[in-house]
């Protein structure tokens, strides 16, 4: 008998022990990731961008005193996939999970998060990501929601264009566009001279541009997936499309200026972050970006290095490691930049998630992108 | 009707492309009975080994084209035939479907893995900018395919029909021990045709890929739609090979433009089934008769 109870107390002192340290071994993040496939550029970007945030944090010292580890899984640009990554986070114990940046592998995948009480992070912008309720999702651009009514009234008063013909990328990310786009568009005054579905990983855009041409509206917005975006822009360009070519983000990022090449010259994108914005912070995250994977960041890069950053100032101001508490403290929450650079710009969440900061008007001029305005966050952040 | 004429020139452009790729499959089937799964991965593989030779080694496009037709035709023509087609083709097609689609998997994966999972810029070989006549506008780039497919479909026929080799493989495609009587190497022949198909890949590539953006996944769509255009046209006929991809080219750009763009990619595999049902031999195609 007395042998059963030492050994079981040793047992329990064992146990003890092992909790004691792995309370002290690395966070573990996750980041579900397209790695290959349609979202391959995105995610790889944003994935990029995690993994600076996290050598410099694990640098300066990791979050309370621990270090990060940070492990990406490819979901291969697939919902199906991304769903089950998401369980195997969830079975490795993740603290929080980055991705998928696809918005629709993302509204498949987090319902295993919720279940775990962990809180998500995505650099998806389909409106209803963040309209299911779902306490523990974040988002590191904005909603299109916020996005789409900015660049409709650009298009009303700067453009001046009384007609639109839209392409879009019938996914949710493209649907959800679209259907914002729309509303903001109409609540403008602005008619929808052609309203064009492309498919994900199209490669032919010839038809979609004659359709544009055919619609004879005053400029077209197109709202793809990069690869897709530079495609439809050398489709453009091909066919001598000479009116204004209005895009979302992703028409003038980086990688869809490299793949476009001089077909990328004039487009115009609000985008919400960009790392030719004139900020001093931004311009030093574009160098330390270069500097580690030899090419400039797209805006996907710059979310995935501030959502890692918001991750630390919560985790700080909620002094543990503890998923619901943070999703707690970051609903209403600010972060600014004079406290937290990483975050890069001032950042305010709201209660479902979606955030609030400056934005730019962008425009491509000899394969660079120039930001031609600053727009202020919707609200002011205080 | 400037749109009309625009999209029948822009449609038979892209068709061009996909007829250069349904020839190397006509071309494999009747020298030696070889369907190649992998037709559309023989396309993608060319585009990286230019991008190699323009980028790091620094050469100019034409230069480039030149070194990865004899690099494609080391590789796609000889060894494939070699390594691929020459154990396996004893044992009838089926083994044969396999191992291509096998093959195709492979590539796929080892560029995702080795090279890159992202797109990649590719220059066009032609000049940018429009040829305007009134209303109607084609750009030089879809005048600079044709032309060039044209040539090199032009160039085949003329090698095919007029020299004693070209002859000589059609000899070897027709009857196989008919030419072996009448003293044709046959198995020269057949290599012959495997180094064409080569050839016919890099030129494709060097057209699509501007286009297309070099990725490891590029020859998923020109490889499918270039077999559709192969059995719409007729498997047995070079002349099939081309009517089948001018009519994909043509007939999607009209659907895309005048139905919905949603249902361009449906047009290929509309055309295939419903000439798989009523003349299966395809539009040029002659009906075979085989031994059971």
């Amino acid at each position: 008998m007395k042998q059963v109870l030492r050994n079981t107390a040793a047992a329990f002192a064992l146990a003890a022990a092992t909790a004691a340290f792995g309370q002290q071994g690395p966070v573990q993040i996750v980041g579900l990731m397209e790695l290959s496939g349609t979202g391959a550029t995105a995610g790889t970007n944003f994935d990029n961008g995690v993994k600076l945030a996290v050598k410099e944090i694990n640098a300066a010292g990791g979050i309370l005193g621990r270090k990060i580890e940070y492990t990406s899984m490819d979901t291969q640009s697939a919902p199906q996939t991304a769903k089950a990554l998401a369980q195997k986070a969830v079975d490795q114990g993740a603290y929080v999970v980055m991705g998928p940046v696809f918005s629709g592998s993302f509204i498949v995948s987090m319902a295993e998060t919720k279940r775990a009480e962990i809180p998500n992070f995505t650099g998806g912008e389909a409106a209803n990501i963040t309209q299911q309720g779902n306490p523990y999702v974040f988002r590191t651009s904005f909603t299109q929601s916020t996005a789409m009514p900015k660049l409709a009234r650009y298009i009303k008063d700067t453009v001046k264009a009384k007609s639109v013909a839209m392409v879009w990328v019938n996914n949710d990310f493209g649907k959800g566009g679209r259907d914002s786009m729309s509303k903001a568009l109409e609540a403008q005054g602005i008619k929808v001279a052609a309203d064009i579905s492309t498919d994900p990983g199209q490669v032919d855009f010839s038809a979609a541009v004659l359709k544009v041409k055919q619609s004879n509206a005053d400029a077209v917005f197109v709202y793809t997936n990069e690869e897709e975006s530079a495609r439809a822009l050398r489709e453009l360009k091909k066919q001598g499309y000479d009116k204004p070519i209005i895009g979302e983000t992703t028409l003038t990022g980086q990688k869809v200026i490299e793949l476009a090449g001089d077909a990328a010259n004039g487009a115009i994108a609000h985008v919400g972050l960009t790392v030719d914005a004139p900020q001093p912070g931004i311009k030093a995250f574009d160098e330390k970006f270069q500097k580690e994977y030899k090419y400039k960041s797209d805006h996907n890069g710059m979310k995935g290095y501030t959502g890692m950053y918001v991750v630390k100032a919560i985790t700080e101001r909620i002094k543990k490691f503890d998923g619901k508490e943070f999703a707690k403290t970051l609903h209403g929450a600010t972060i600014k930049v004079k406290d937290y650079p990483g975050v890069l710009l001032d950042v305010h969440f709201d209660n479902n998630g979606d955030l609030d900061r400056e934005s730019f008007l962008v425009k491509v001029e000899k394969g660079k992108q120039v930001v031609t305005a600053t727009l202020p966050p919707v609200s002011p952040i205080q | 009707m400037a749109d009309f004429l625009q999209l029948i020139i822009s449609g038979t452009a892209t068709g061009a492309i996909y007829a250069l790729c349904a020839l190397g499959f006509t071309l494999l089937w009747q020298a030696s009975g070889t369907i190649n799964f992998a037709q559309g991965e023989f396309v993608m593989l060319p585009a990286f080994v230019m991008l190699f030779f323009i980028n790091t080694a620094g050469l100019p496009l034409w230069l480039a084209f030149l070194l990865t037709c004899l690099v494609a035709m080391l590789l796609l023509g000889y060894t494939f035939k070699r390594v691929i087609v020459d154990p396996l083709i004893r044992h009838g097609v089926i083994p044969m479907v396999i191992a291509t689609l096998g093959l195709s998997i492979g590539v796929k994966q080892l560029t995702k893995a080795g090279v890159t999972a992202q797109a990649m810029p590719f220059s066009s070989p032609f000049p940018d900018g429009l040829l305007a006549l009134g209303d109607f506008k084609v750009s030089y780039a879809d005048i600079g395919t044709l032309l060039m497919a044209g040539l090199i479909v032009i160039g085949l026929q003329l090698f095919l029909n007029r020299t004693v080799t070209g002859r000589a493989m059609q000899a070897v495609a027709q009857n196989t021990d008919a030419a072996k009587v009448l003293g044709i190497n046959v198995q020269r022949m057949v290599l012959y045709v495997f180094l064409i198909n080569a050839v016919l890949a890099v030129v494709a590539a060097l057209l699509v890929t501007p286009t297309y953006l070099a990725k490891f996944d590029m020859g998923e769509s020109i490889g499918l739609k270039a077999f559709y255009a192969a059995i719409i046209g007729g498997f047995n006929q070079t002349r099939g090979a081309l009517l089948g991809g001018v009519l994909v080219g043509v007939l999607e750009n009209l659907t895309g433009a005048y139905i919905s763009p949603a249902y361009k990619e449906g047009v290929a595999l509309l055309l295939f089934l419903v000439v798989i049902i009523f003349r299966p031999e395809g539009l040029l195609g002659k009906a075979e008769e085989r031994k059971v």
